[in-house]
């Protein structure tokens, strides 16, 4: 750890996730609420909408400022801030990041202001919004930067409420249903998770004879029998998967995404969805090596069914916010596939599909939101041949369009490609399954395009459908540039994701050796499946030796020596 | 290698005019066609630089020794006649030891690629200024167009199979914009998809070629790759699979069966894109990988034999169907799909450079008798039945003459273009044995079938001519010869396809190709008489299409009426697309709407409800514990999860 960045400098990582909250503060002690949100003009925006954007937004420069000082060769924790909280227990406010969460921080942080910027649609209690929203962000940002293990499971939960209420309250018309839904499934996870820590650090104390929450004291330290290791990996993953969500939890997302707003669609499909699999990645794959080794193919099953899945059910939808929803089930898919394959390749892959996802699913949302805005419906038969009535939309629709089915040159195709690539070396078969959803995805997304965009013009029903606007045009264009900005020129971006993951792959499959190395099975639970004696676990033992680079290193030694030959010939 | 500059502008010239087109197109239609051009113009220039310089670096290896390196490269001997010009851009990603370079490279077969492609995409530029004068978005048409000249730039000069790729996909992309270009026709959009649709799934099979490249050989650089198959190790089944996945990615760009039925479609799109996308530049995408990958098809014997087996039985499956269109540019389609699958077979042969100089050869007469259909439609007011045209050749003299040197031309009629190209690719399958223990059992049946698609190539584009311009006029438009921006297009595509042959006699394209990929023994030039009499499918061909469509047009009546059931199936395209609706994507239709009904919203949402209503009986039950105070949640909340804890301690 570096000295400089510890204690006693300046606490960048507590601003960055306390500033929202200050902000939320704030609107609730602004004068006259009814006068600042009627009788404005199309051009205003209104005071809390204003006060929002300034917390956001410099949120957001708070984070520039974190991604500017981010060493990305250091693959430790950066910024860390330590503070002894419930020392009773053992429970500390720590935060850090690492090159796995700060682009995410940076998502997270960047599509805030935009989200705010097209908070104009919601009509009534428009401060009520704002104030969930920010409190969203910073219970968001609290969880990628929570180095405790109580510390994550209250941020964890304290993002629950504002979604709760932001889909509860100005949510469309099934919304109670769609609320019903979000909670029951997040509940359950959530409870099985508080469980499960509460169990893991029970055993530490057993083990160490200290009470301690700090995620890097127990990762690499505590010594967990296989069958616990199972037993608590399924809780986690369980909790996670929901989030995700993975196949077949997903229900409660086209639900809760076709009932939210659009910012609340936007902020489910940009960041709450990966918090699924950043719990996988921060939680669950570090301290349970083993719990991962054996349920990591079973994952890498249930993304692949979900890939293919999503893309057939998001092909059957008439709803465009709902096709689009299903298309998130397919695309979170990859990430999880990507993730799962642990090696270099795939997982950075994997993050950096995160960050793409988050945009052109956001952006998606967003042009959706335009339509709903106008139209007040989003059944794909009331529209068609909008091409020619409002070509920017048409535009903009079509490029992300594009990122979404991974073109070349756009985003997704980066993310998609080094996916695949990598979680071929790993699970081919699965792999080359999961390949269709490249097809399928131009399916769904192109059917949806056509028949929106093309075809005979409704002039009766469409006809006073006006193009963009130049307040949704500055929303949508950030992420215009980034869809080219991360297609054409990734290195930045994969450049900070890169060290990281690759320590981190190696760390993983360290743990995995010296945890099945130490091994002796104990007493299985009564009534328990027989983990411990599964066949699959030798066989997934010496995969993962193989792929602990991006390429194979026999591989690439040969490939190296033609090379070299070729030279000195 | 050198690097060079004005590499780096051949594709950007495009790029910017796509940008360029559509702002100056707000301010006035007229100029964005002219701009387009223009664009195209200059990077047609400067790829002519570009060849000035790759000649200058070559030229120091007369051709002569170029030929026997050529040769003998293939054998490891003196592999040093690879000589190319780079214009390496930027790290595109580097993940560990694998990483991917945004690299040009211009070799001596790129350098016919990049010629084709600008020297005819500016002809069609220009062609198009006359032909979309009327319509009311040209601006966004030609914004399109240099937007595809841009990819499949990409596509010729990628350094590596990743950059081929984004150029492969990109031109996918322009290929479905271009075909819904009047996208208010729902049908012509629906063709669009599916062409997206359908080169998706050969796309799916070239990316799992790229991860086998990948995990097995760590490099997708052309040069890097070329070297390490010389001698690898790997085994020849996974040679063959690689093979196999490339080629089925060429299945989908280039038009072969089983993924040829978006093809026909794509003629929804206006005829310009049909010449420049559909028949001279984007459908031989395939037939370049397959040459540009000849290190990997020279090793796996059996996939070759798949390749031609899969390349004749195109060839001859869309001739046939060519034989009975009605719909002019459906017959143009057809035969590019045949046309394709002759490039095929020579490439399948290992005879790659042959393939290549088909690919050229056919962009010159195939580009002039798309652009000749097109200027009729023009003429007869958006006809395209030619049992609504005929005659035409006395109102459309440039036309008529035009199209019919290019009838001549794709009928392999000696002197011109098309005879030199398809003499030499039934020399090259009917020598195939010598090199290629599998193809030797088919050789003569495969010659025979190739022999009797190329009379029919001929005799279908004689009778397309016959019936467009002999006999008289039978439509009731007013038609007229098209305006001088589509004449000279025509006239200069014609006279190509009228000498084209020159292009391996006097200038050794054959030798040239050389430096790039293994061409084989260089064949001395036979006698005048020999040729008249290797082009006999031609004369054939074109004989029975003029007898059968001007003087005798009873018989194919007459044929048509003893063999109904053969016209039904040739007219109805085999019923292909009947069948895989039927077979593929009717099923895949069901699936989807089942698993969403079915699974999504019975089974799995079944449960979340039952689970939600025992939970809203029990809330009944508990609601008197409901006290609204904040202490007695949070008091009951804490007991729940003691009690949680306690159960799972206590198991």
């Amino acid at each position: 750890m570096d000295e400089q960045l510890l204690f006693g400098t300046f606490p960048l990582l507590t601003t960055l996730i306390f500033l929202p909250l200050l902000g939320a503060v704030t609107l609730l002690f602004l004068p006259g609420e009814r006068s600042s949100e009627q009788g404005e003009g199309e051009g205003a925006l209104g005071l809390p909408v204003v006060v929002a954007l300034f917390f956001s937004a410099l949120t957001f420069l708070v984070s520039l400022v974190l991604v500017s000082r981010f060493d990305p060769e250091n693959t430790s924790y950066q910024f860390q801030e330590q503070i002894s909280w419930i020392p009773s227990l053992g429970v500390s406010y720590i935060l850090g990041v690492d090159g796995i969460s700060i682009l995410l921080v940076l998502l997270t942080t960047f599509l805030m202001p935009i989200i705010f910027l097209a908070s104009k649609s919601v009509r009534e209690g428009r401060r009520g919004y704002l104030f969930h929203m920010l409190a969203l962000e910073t219970a968001m940002l609290g969880t990628l930067l929570s180095l405790d293990l109580f510390l994550f499971y209250v941020f964890w939960e304290l993002m629950l409420a504002p979604m709760y209420f932001i889909i509860g309250i100005w949510g469309g018309k099934r919304r109670i249903y769609a609320t019903l839904k979000f909670v029951l499934y997040t509940v359950v996870g959530s409870l099985l998770m508080l469980v499960a820590l509460f169990s893991l650090v029970w055993s530490y104390a057993e083990q160490s004879g200290e009470v301690t929450f700090a995620l890097n004291e127990i990762v690499g330290n505590v010594q967990l029998s296989v069958e616990e290791q199972l037993w608590l990996f399924a809780a986690f993953a369980l909790a996670f998967g929901i989030k995700v969500p993975i196949f077949p939890f997903h229900t409660w997302l086209p639900d809760a995404h076709v009932e939210a707003p659009t910012g609340g669609s936007v902020v489910l499909a940009g960041v709450l969805l990966k918090m699924g699999l950043y719990g996988f990645i921060r939680i669950a794959y570090p301290l349970f090596p083993e719990g991962a080794s054996f349920f990591g193919p079973y994952l890498a099953g249930l993304a692949v069914i979900g890939i293919v899945y999503g893309a057939l059910v998001a092909w059957a939808q008439h709803d465009i916010k709902k096709l689009v929803a299903y298309s998130s089930v397919s695309h979170l898919g990859y990430c999880v596939l990507g993730f799962v394959a642990m090696n270099t390749l795939a997982a950075t892959g994997s993050i950096y599909q995160m960050l793409n996802h988050g945009i052109s699913t956001g952006a998606l949302f967003l042009l959706v939101g335009v339509l709903y805005d106008r139209k007040h419906t989003r059944e794909i038969s009331a529209y068609g041949g909008l091409a020619g009535k409002v070509p920017l939309f048409a535009f903009l629709f079509l490029v992300f369009t594009l990122s979404s089915i991974a073109l070349p040159l756009t985003n997704g195709f980066v993310g998609e490609f080094l996916i695949l690539a990598g979680s071929y070396q790993q699970f081919p078969t699965l792999t080359l399954v999961a390949v269709s959803g490249v097809i399928l995805g131009a399916v769904y997304m192109l059917t949806l395009y056509m028949k929106t965009m093309f075809g005979e013009f409704h002039e009766e029903r469409n006809g006073d459908l006006t193009d963009v606007n130049s307040r949704e045009l500055m929303t949508l264009a950030p992420l215009f540039v980034l869809v080219f900005v991360m297609g054409v020129y990734p290195a930045p971006f994969l450049g900070m994701i890169e060290p990281t993951v690759a320590q981190y792959v190696k760390d993983h499959h360290e743990r995995t050796m010296t945890s099945q190395n130490r091994s002796n099975p104990r007493a299985l639970p009564s009534g328990g499946i027989d983990f411990a004696r599964s066949p699959e676990t030798p066989e997934v033992e010496s995969e993962t030796a193989k792929a602990s680079s991006g390429v194979p290193s026999v591989l690439v030694s040969t490939a190296q020596e033609t090379l070299v030959q070729q030279v000195s010939s | 290698m050198e690097n060079s500059l004005t590499l780096a502008c051949i594709p950007l010239f495009p790029l910017v005019g796509a940008l360029l087109t559509y702002g100056v197109g707000k301010s006035s239609k007229d100029l964005a066609g002219w701009v387009a051009t223009g664009a195209s113009l200059l990077s047609f220039i400067f790829t002519l630089l570009t060849f000035q310089q790759l000649r200058a670096l070559v030229g120091a290896h007369s051709y002569e020794v170029a030929a026997a390196g050529a040769h003998g490269a293939h054998h490891g001997g003196e592999a040093q006649v690879y000589r190319a010009l780079e214009a390496p851009l930027f790290e595109w990603f580097r993940i560990g030891d694998f990483g991917v370079d945004f690299l040009f490279r211009f070799d001596s077969l790129t350098a016919v690629m990049c010629l084709v492609v600008t020297g005819i995409g500016t002809l069609i530029h220009l062609y198009s200024i006359g032909y979309m004068a009327e319509d009311e978005s040209r601006p966004r048409f030609f914004s399109y167009l240099n937007l595809f000249l841009f990819s499949m730039l990409l596509l010729v000069l990628g350094g590596n199979l990743l950059v081929l790729f984004v150029g492969w996909e990109g031109v996918g992309l322009c290929s479905y914009l271009l075909i819904g270009f009047w996208h208010k026709n729902i049908a012509f959009a629906g063709a669009g998809r599916k062409a997206f649709v359908v080169n998706r799934i050969g796309d799916a099979a070239f990316l799992i070629a790229l991860f086998l490249l990948i995990q097995h050989f760590g490099t997708l650089d052309f040069v890097a790759l070329k070297a390490a198959f010389e001698n690898t190790l790997a085994s020849e089944a996974l040679l063959t699979a690689i093979a196999l996945c490339f080629f089925i990615g060429a299945t989908g760009k280039s038009a072969q069966i089983p993924l040829f039925v978006w093809l026909p479609d794509a003629m929804a799109g206006p005829t310009p894109v049909s010449a420049l996308i559909h028949a001279a530049t984007m459908v031989t995408a395939g037939v370049y990988l397959t040459a540009r990958m000849h290190f990997l098809f020279d090793l796996t014997p059996y996939a070759l034999l798949i390749v031609v087996c899969i390349a004749v039985l195109t060839a001859i499956v869309a001739a046939s169907i060519a034989l009975v269109q009605n719909d002019i540019k459906k017959v143009l389609a057809y035969s590019t799909v045949s046309q394709l699958g002759f490039m095929f077979v020579a490439a399948g042969c290992g005879a790659y450079w042959v393939a290549v100089f088909h690919l050229v050869t056919h962009a010159f007469f195939k580009a002039c008798l798309f652009l000749g259909s097109g200027s009729v439609i023009h003429a007869c007011h958006h006809e395209q039945d030619m049992r609504e045209m005929g005659g035409l050749l006395k109102v459309m003299p440039w036309t008529g003459l035009t199209y019919g040197i290019s009838t001549l031309a794709i009928a392999g009629i000696f002197p011109l273009s098309g005879y030199f190209s398809k003499h030499h690719i039934v020399e090259a399958l009917s020598h195939s044995g010598e090199t290629n223990p599998y193809l030797g059992t088919y050789e003569a049946a495969f010659t025979a079938v190739i022999t009797a698609a190329a009379i029919m190539t001929a005799f279908y584009v004689t009778r397309s001519f016959a019936m467009t311009f002999l006999g008289s006029y039978r439509g009731h438009a007013h038609p007229h010869e098209s305006p001088v921006t589509m004449v000279i297009p025509l006239v200069v595509l014609a006279l190509l396809a009228l000498g084209g042959g020159v292009l391996n006699g006097m200038v050794p394209f054959q030798l040239w190709l050389g430096h790039t990929i293994p061409v084989g023994h260089v064949h001395s030039s036979e006698s005048i008489g020999a040729a008249l009499l290797h082009s006999w499918p031609g004369f054939v061909g074109v004989a029975f299409g003029l007898l059968f469509y001007t003087v005798l047009p009873q018989v194919p009546k007459a044929l048509a009426t003893t063999l109904p059931w053969m016209l039904g199936a040739l007219r109805g395209k085999l019923y292909i697309d009947e069948l895989y609706g039927a077979v593929i994507v009717r099923p895949l239709e069901g699936m989807a709407r089942m698993l969403w009904k079915g699974v999504d919203q019975r089974v799995v949402d079944g449960c979340v409800n039952g689970t939600a209503a025992i939970v809203d009986v029990s809330g009944e039950v508990v609601r008197n514990t409901a006290t609204g105070q904040l202490r007695h949640y949070a008091l009951l909340m804490f007991a729940g999860t003691v009690f949680l804890i306690a159960f799972y301690f206590a198991m």
